[in-house]
């Protein structure tokens, strides 16, 4: 009991000492937080200020959605300037209906007269002129000639006459505006329903495109699966030469592919029997070169057969896959010709097909590429099973070094691209050198047989560039697309696809780390491959997170989509900011509206879905 | 006909979870393992199948040193080893007649199972393993709906897919009632006795123990304490598997 008593006496000054100086810091840090912010209140006391306030609240609060149809009615008094002999007598004003009157009836010019009016609408206004007898068609103005009538409908304005004596009889004409008819939607009621639809689709397509890119990322991006990943040094140094010889091989052999199919590029018949029979025989093909099942292993002559039916096969769909291009830009064309309201159905199918156009040689580079690299990974894996210790050492220092001098080398191209260095010491030789080093140094101190664990280089690497672009925000991103791609939505679905990409990819690789070990063991233990577990235990139990963070992030992008307009990427928000600097408060009103809606109802639906599938 | 010699395994903490091991299981016996919590049973059945790879020692199986096989050979070795685990390990959101199709999947091109494709007579054949271990008619059911002692019919039923030649139980009965335990055991002993698959179990009860297996081993943190017919065990050798404080319950 003692001892705990002692320690307490000996630390409570020291404690409360502690606590007052946090406290004092803490003090000094807001104190300083003030003055960097420059809180003033002063500012809010301002009279102008506050005027200025009152004024756009009030704008504000009546956003311009809607108005009438408004008709314009003339009502006028006569009046005689300068007085006549008779003292200019006026017949009494038919009082059924609205009515002006002035008085005194005649006045000298310069002199003051009052203009009443009586049983006009209530809270309307309109002009108040002076009509000289002679000439109808002419309209003086007065100095404060604004009619405003009161709650009872009345009016009263005091105005000075113009310098125009006349023996004729002159008028005073009021007119008033007013509503018929329903209310209709207000040119920038109609401005920024185009514009809000624009925005929701623009977040649409930015979070469609971010989920589709981010599940395989995030798979690459979750250490539970990555951390099992290792091989030896020649298969990851055979591996990483395979990934440029094969982009730039497939890249080569699918556009030729593409020149082949040229020909028959504006034939929509031929399109289409092509389009028909390429995915025939690609199956085909596929099914003899990939059988369902196997119980034992196949023979060398039977491996290369399908080897090279499995090439035919994917060039085949690859040409399948630019017929189909071809195809969707014909029938595009024709649809944008001829369907009138229809037309972007049309537009949809060509630029599908464009994009279609554009993508393969890519993608055939991509996918050429990765066949390469695991082909040639597995031959190093397999040779650094079979193969002594020593020639191992030696085909790893022959392909590390190899490697490394590529790596550096396409490294110091890219240098060499972005800052136009144009020195071949520091751009071409001098990375060669070091790259070959540093693989040779690797090669050298890695044991023959020794595996490095890959799946953390990736992991690590993947995150990194992760969380780098996951700090950038959409609206910076959108700059450099706008740049890119011009002012318009495209440039904020890539801004925004590009951002959702990233952190989705974060996201859901959290949601991958945290799934249960257990199925992941038992499918393991059947013998299937990484792949096959990843479909079979990883996807199961990531439905419903991924679901729910999809739907998350289709909130954010909508909510960022009205935003993005503000630097040019389309949407509601390059309204809403011209607006504001127009100091159109009224209409951008109308958009603060509509984003409101939007966003509230969005929120809502995405809390109503995720109820319902998760 | 299974041998397993000299297996360590230390952990990355420097835990030896396994200490110089070694035992056979001929093909076609009941092995039953047993040990405190902690001893190593887990460790051990999952080094059989290089769920863990072992430090040090040889695993061979009918002559083929699984320790040494690479990614492609260990494909082929695991799908003639069937795994039943104590918390059952299936998919949950997933119908019970695709986990049980997933025991083929170490037969199947990895490019159809993708597109979640079976062969038709797989097909068949999950129904019909589903239909030995009794509950057929939970084919389309998701797996998570199913009671605890039909889950584990449902991992059993994936063993059997896989055609195996051996089964590693891992606890198979922990988590269940002792009559559920009984009947999950008896499934056991219909595979082992009927279609003479090795089954190598590891247990918590030497009832379980005295009815089911043909032989035991017996692990103490990490060592082989014992090896032999389950009558053998008598009350000094319970003590050394269990422990000087330990009283028999069971």
């Amino acid at each position: 009991m003692k001892e705990p008593n002692k320690n307490d006496k000996k630390s409570s000054p020291w404690k409360s000492l502690g606590t007052g100086l946090a406290v004092l810091a803490g003090l000094i840090v807001y104190a300083y937080g003030f003055q960097i912010t420059k809180i003033d209140l002063e500012q809010l006391r301002s009279e102008r200020r506050q005027e200025s306030l009152v004024r756009v609240t009030r704008a504000l609060a009546q956003p311009d959605i809607f108005e009438y149809e408004q008709v314009a009615e003339a009502f006028t008094a006569p009046v005689h300037v300068t007085c006549p002999a008779d003292g200019g007598i006026v017949e009494a004003p038919d009082t059924s209906g609205p009515y002006v009157t002035v008085t005194p009836s005649c006045a000298e010019p310069g002199e003051m007269v009052t203009v009443e009016g009586f049983k006009f609408i209530p809270n309307s206004s309109g002009p108040v002129r002076f009509v000289p007898g002679s000439d109808p068609t002419n309209v003086v103005e007065l100095g404060n000639d604004t009619a405003t009538t009161d709650a009872d409908g009345s009016f009263s304005v005091a105005i000075k006459l113009p310098k125009r004596p006349s023996d004729e009889v002159q008028f005073i004409r009021v007119t008033m505006r007013r509503n018929v008819g329903t209310p209709q939607f207000t040119e920038t009621a109609r401005e920024t329903w185009d514009k809000i639809i624009e925005t929701v689709f623009l977040a649409l397509l930015a979070t469609t495109l971010g989920t589709i890119l981010a599940i395989p990322l995030s798979f690459i991006a979750a250490r539970n699966l990555m951390k099992s990943v290792r091989s030896p040094l020649t298969s990851i140094a055979l591996s990483l030469l395979g990934w440029p010889l094969g982009i730039a091989v497939g890249y080569l052999l699918v556009s030729w592919v593409g020149t082949l199919s040229a020909p028959f590029a504006e034939n929509i018949p031929v399109n289409v029997i092509f389009v028909v029979l390429t995915p025939i025989l690609a199956s085909l093909g596929l099914r003899w070169a990939l059988p369902e099942e196997e119980t034992s292993k196949p023979n060398k002559t039977t491996q290369v057969a399908r080897l090279i039916v499995l090439f035919i096969t994917v060039l085949v769909a690859f040409y399948g896959l630019f017929q189909l291009a071809h195809l969707a830009i014909n029938v595009g064309l024709l649809g944008i010709a001829g369907l009138g309201s229809l037309a972007f159905l049309g537009n949809f199918l060509f630029q599908l097909g464009d994009i279609i156009a554009i993508t393969t040689p890519v993608l055939g580079g991509l996918a050429t590429g990765s066949a390469l690299s695991s082909f040639l990974g597995r031959t190093g894996q397999r040779a650094s099973e079979r193969l002594a210790p020593s020639a191992i050492r030696l085909l790893n220092i022959l392909f590390a070094t190899l490697a490394g001098a590529t790596l550096f080398g396409l490294f110091g191209w890219l240098v060499e691209w972005l800052y136009q260095i144009g020195q071949s010491v520091y751009v071409l030789w001098g990375p060669l050198i070091v790259g070959g080093l540093l693989g040779l140094v690797i090669a050298l101190i890695t044991k023959p047989k020794d595996t490095l664990s890959t799946g953390m280089v990736i992991y690590y690497v993947t995150r990194t560039i992760l969380n780098g672009l996951r700090s950038v925000e959409a609206l910076v991103m959108a700059i450099v697309f706008v740049i890119a791609v011009g002012i318009g939505p495209f440039a904020g679905v890539m801004a925004l696809g590009l951002h959702t990409i990233v952190s989705l990819a974060k996201l859901y690789s959290e949601q991958v780390e945290s799934i249960q070990p257990g199925p992941l063991e038992a499918i393991q233990a059947t013998g299937a491959n990484r792949l096959q577990t990843i479909i079979y235990a990883v996807i199961p139990q990531i439905v419903p997170p991924y679901i729910s963070y999809t739907m998350y992030r289709w909130d954010i992008n909508v909510r960022m989509s009205t935003i993005i307009g503000f630097v040019g990427g389309g949407g509601i928000g390059f309204l809403l900011q011209q607006n504001i600097n127009l100091l159109n408060y009224r209409a951008a009103s109308a958009q603060m509206l509509a984003i409101a809606i939007v966003v509230a109802s969005m929120d809502y639906i995405s809390s109503v879905l995720r109820e319902k599938y998760v | 006909m299974l041998q397993v010699k000299n297996l360590t395994k230390v952990y990355d903490r420097g835990v030896k979870a396994l200490n110089n091991v070694t035992f056979d299981a001929p093909k076609g016996q009941f092995l039953a393992v047993i040990g405190l919590s902690g001893s190593g049973k887990s460790t051990l059945l999952r080094c059989i199948n290089r769920l863990i790879d072992p430090t040090e020692g040889q695993i061979l199986w009918n002559g083929e040193d699984i320790t040494a096989a690479n990614p492609e050979e260990m494909r082929r070795i695991r799908r003639k080893i069937g795994m039943v685990f104590q918390h059952f390990n299936l998919v949950h959101r997933s119908k019970v007649l695709t986990n049980v199709l997933a025991g083929r999947l170490g037969y199947v091109n990895p490019a159809w199972s993708l597109l979640n494709r079976f062969p038709k007579e797989d097909m068949a054949k999950a129904l019909q393993q589903l239909e030995r271990v009794g509950i057929a008619d939970k084919a389309n059911q998701r797996a998570d709906e199913l009671s605890g002692g039909q889950q584990q019919r449902v991992g059993i039923a994936r063993a059997l897919m896989q055609d195996p030649e051996i089964i590693l139980a891992d606890e198979p009965v922990a988590s269940l009632d002792p009559v559920l335990a009984h009947s999950i055991m008896k499934h056991l002993e219909e595979i082992n006795k009927k279609d003479g698959v090795t089954v190598l179990c590891s247990l918590h009860f030497l009832d379980l123990v005295h009815r089911y297996a043909d032989r035991v081993i017996a692990l103490n943190e990490g060592k082989l304490v014992f090896e032999g017919l389950p009558s053998e065990i008598d009350d000094k050798k319970f003590k050394d598997i269990y422990g000087r404080d330990a009283e028999r319950v069971g």
